[in-house]
């Protein structure tokens, strides 16, 4: 059973996520018996592609012609399909991002291909084709069997921890027939926020919400994040009312996360809000009022104001 | 214009999850069911559209009977009339070849859909009935602006947004703020009951099948630290969380 992870690059490097689909494929093929083969698409250099090998890999497929330097989802799905037709894959593994939703949406469509996403664990594979997924945003898991020949299966973030070894992978030119890629849409213009850390990538997040008061209260929230090297988020109505960027708005309606560390700063954990976040490993609330539900969810609390507690805490992680 | 809006009708989002029947069986008891809440978005924007731009809009939903509900309350917005395609919709595959069978024929410009379902959160029908159609897809999309045959889109990406231009016609999963959620009024909750609403037996199988449902695990205490001592946390993380 061959097996296929398709994986996205940013800024020339594999994702994080993506090393641990790779990582997670190796498990898989290894578990049916079969070789992985990785799927990288855009630009990176070989040096770089040829690390899915510590993750398990033995060989990297690069497809990096020019109208694939930026995403497109109709573009990469068409070599997504075409590559596990030719490798003849019965299993495609991603990382859940919106861009692989898309991509791994449209090749399972046109492989007839059933498709499962959120997974938590490796697949069971003693009698059929297993894997448990996490549904209703966190609340509960289903253990779902795909019986179609092709499988297409998407994994949350931390599902398995990474090892590393230093085996690298060989690196191949996929050469993709352009001409077949049809420019079905032109991008007018790409906004990005540039250096910061990747929100649904992150390992820690700070997140803020109205307690924060404004705008202009958000330096110390900024300044524990540049401490930790965390991505920085916050509660949708502080997003509704520009304090913060909309793709910073994690819950139920915006960014599903899943860090090793939520801080949640002046927060009061609403049920929509606990949607984008309850897969945290660790979560830390700090409040003011000591009945902030969020309190319930959390694995440390802190009862007070957080214009004191936030200087005190980047002072302890500046000192550590 | 000829616009397809694609509803699931999935549980309240502050609901209490159960299971029953030995965990096999969603239970359905005391749930109060809504229209998605993505869904309610590509809802609003397609009332929109067609209001301007003249035209119908039809509205899609694969369920059962205890869908129409919802159904009749897309009725109520503004939707022309409605088609339920008889089935419970467990599996992602599934629920895209029925609504791509149902719309190949019929000329659709513009077929809008939530960028997710709140209860399985797949976020992969838009994509797939795009293949099954040969026309493009685009997820999630918070701008749509039409001049003639063209769709300027803007749509999140991770850390920002890009814009673009497709020509129709087109699959779009759309999110906040495309536009306002819209609530029915007495004349549209009157003139719901008489839209048709046609009922249609599914064509294709599921790929998936649930097994088992599952509760996770009871969250353990939350460990207060004292304002006063906040610092000590981070050494609690370091060394007791084990997760800087
Ligand atoms: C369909 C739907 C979808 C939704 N989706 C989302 C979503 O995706 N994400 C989301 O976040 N919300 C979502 N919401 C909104 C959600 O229900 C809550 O309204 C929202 O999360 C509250 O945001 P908040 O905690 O920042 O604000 P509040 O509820 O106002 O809480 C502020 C908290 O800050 C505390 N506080 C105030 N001052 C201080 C201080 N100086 N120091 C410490 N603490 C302080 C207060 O005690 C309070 O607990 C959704 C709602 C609906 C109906
Ligand atoms: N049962 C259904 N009936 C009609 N449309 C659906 C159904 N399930 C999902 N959709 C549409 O497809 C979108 C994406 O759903 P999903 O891929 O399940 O997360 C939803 O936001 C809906 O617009």
């Amino acid at each position: 059973m061959s097996v296929l992870v398709y994986t996205e690059l940013a800024d020339g490097q594999f994702k994080k996520s993506s090393l641990e689909a790779i990582f997670y494929g190796s498990k898989v093929a290894a578990q049916v018996g079969g070789s992985m083969t990785v799927l990288a698409i855009g630009s990176a250099s070989d040096d770089e592609l040829a690390k899915a090998g510590n993750f398990g890999a033995s060989k990297v497929l690069h497809a990096n012609a020019q109208n694939l330097a930026s995403e497109n989802i109709m573009a990469y799905s068409k070599v997504l399909s075409e590559t596990a037709k030719s490798l003849s894959a019965k299993v495609v593994i991603s990382a859940k991002s919106s861009l692989a939703d898309a991509v791994m949406a449209r090749a399972a469509g046109a492989l007839k291909a059933g498709l499962v996403g959120n997974v938590v664990e490796l697949p069971n594979t003693t009698i059929g084709f297993k894997v448990k997924r996490s549904i209703f945003t966190g609340k509960a898991f289903a253990e779902t069997s795909i019986t179609s020949d092709i499988k297409f299966i998407a994994i949350k973030k931390n599902v398995l921890p990474l090892e590393e070894t230093t085996n690298s992978a060989t690196v191949e030119k996929l050469s993709v027939d352009t001409g077949s890629l049809t420019e079905s849409s032109k991008v007018l213009e790409t906004i990005k926020a540039t250096g910061a850390v990747s929100l649904p990538e992150a390992d820690l997040v700070v997140s803020g919400g109205r307690g924060m008061k404004g705008p202009e209260n958000w330096q110390p929230l900024l300044d524990l994040a540049e401490a930790l090297g965390a991505a920085t988020a916050c509660s949708k109505p502080v997003s509704d009312l520009d304090w913060r960027p909309h793709h910073e708005h994690v819950g139920q309606t915006g960014v599903k996360v899943a860090p090793n560390l939520y801080i949640a700063c002046g927060i009061s954990g609403a049920i929509q809000h606990l949607a984008g976040v309850n897969s945290s490993k660790v979560i830390v609330v700090i409040n003011k009022d000591p009945e902030a539900p969020f309190f319930k969810a959390a694995d440390y609390g802190i009862v007070g104001d957080v214009f004191d507690v936030l200087p005190k805490l980047t002072a302890a992680v500046k000192a550590l | 214009m000829k616009i397809l809006v694609c509803i699931s009708s999935v549980p309240d989002t502050t609901s209490k999850i159960s299971f029953e029947e030995n965990d096999t069986k969603f239970s359905k008891g005391g749930i109060q069911y809504i229209i998605g809440p993505y869904d309610d978005y590509a809802l609003a924007r397609g009332v929109e559209l067609r209001e301007t731009l003249g035209g119908t809009l039809t509205v899609l939903n694969v369920g059962l009977a205890d869908a129409e509900p919802q159904i009749r309350k897309a009725l109520a917005i503004g939707a022309d009339d409605a088609v339920r395609i008889d089935a419970e919709p467990t599996d992602s595959f599934f629920v895209a070849s029925e609504i791509a069978n149902y719309a190949k024929d019929k000329g659709f410009d513009l077929i809008l859909m939530g960028r997710e379902t709140t209860d399985y959160n797949s976020g992969v029908v838009h994509g797939i009935v795009g293949e099954l159609l040969g026309i493009p897809s685009f997820s999630p999309v918070m701008e749509l602006k039409l001049e003639g045959n063209t769709a300027t889109l803007a749509r999140e990406i991770e850390g920002g947004k890009e814009k673009l231009e497709a020509n129709l016609p087109l699959v779009l999963g759309c999110q906040e703020p495309i536009a306002e959620w819209k609530i029915p009024n007495m004349r549209g909750i009157m003139s719901a009951r008489t839209k048709p609403l046609a009922v249609i037996a599914p064509s294709s199988d599921a790929l998936t099948s649930i097994d088992k449902y599952e509760l996770p695990a009871p969250k353990g205490a939350c460990k207060m630290i004292s304002a006063e001592d906040a610092g000590s946390l981070i050494k609690l993380l370091q060394t007791e969380a084990k997760v800087l």
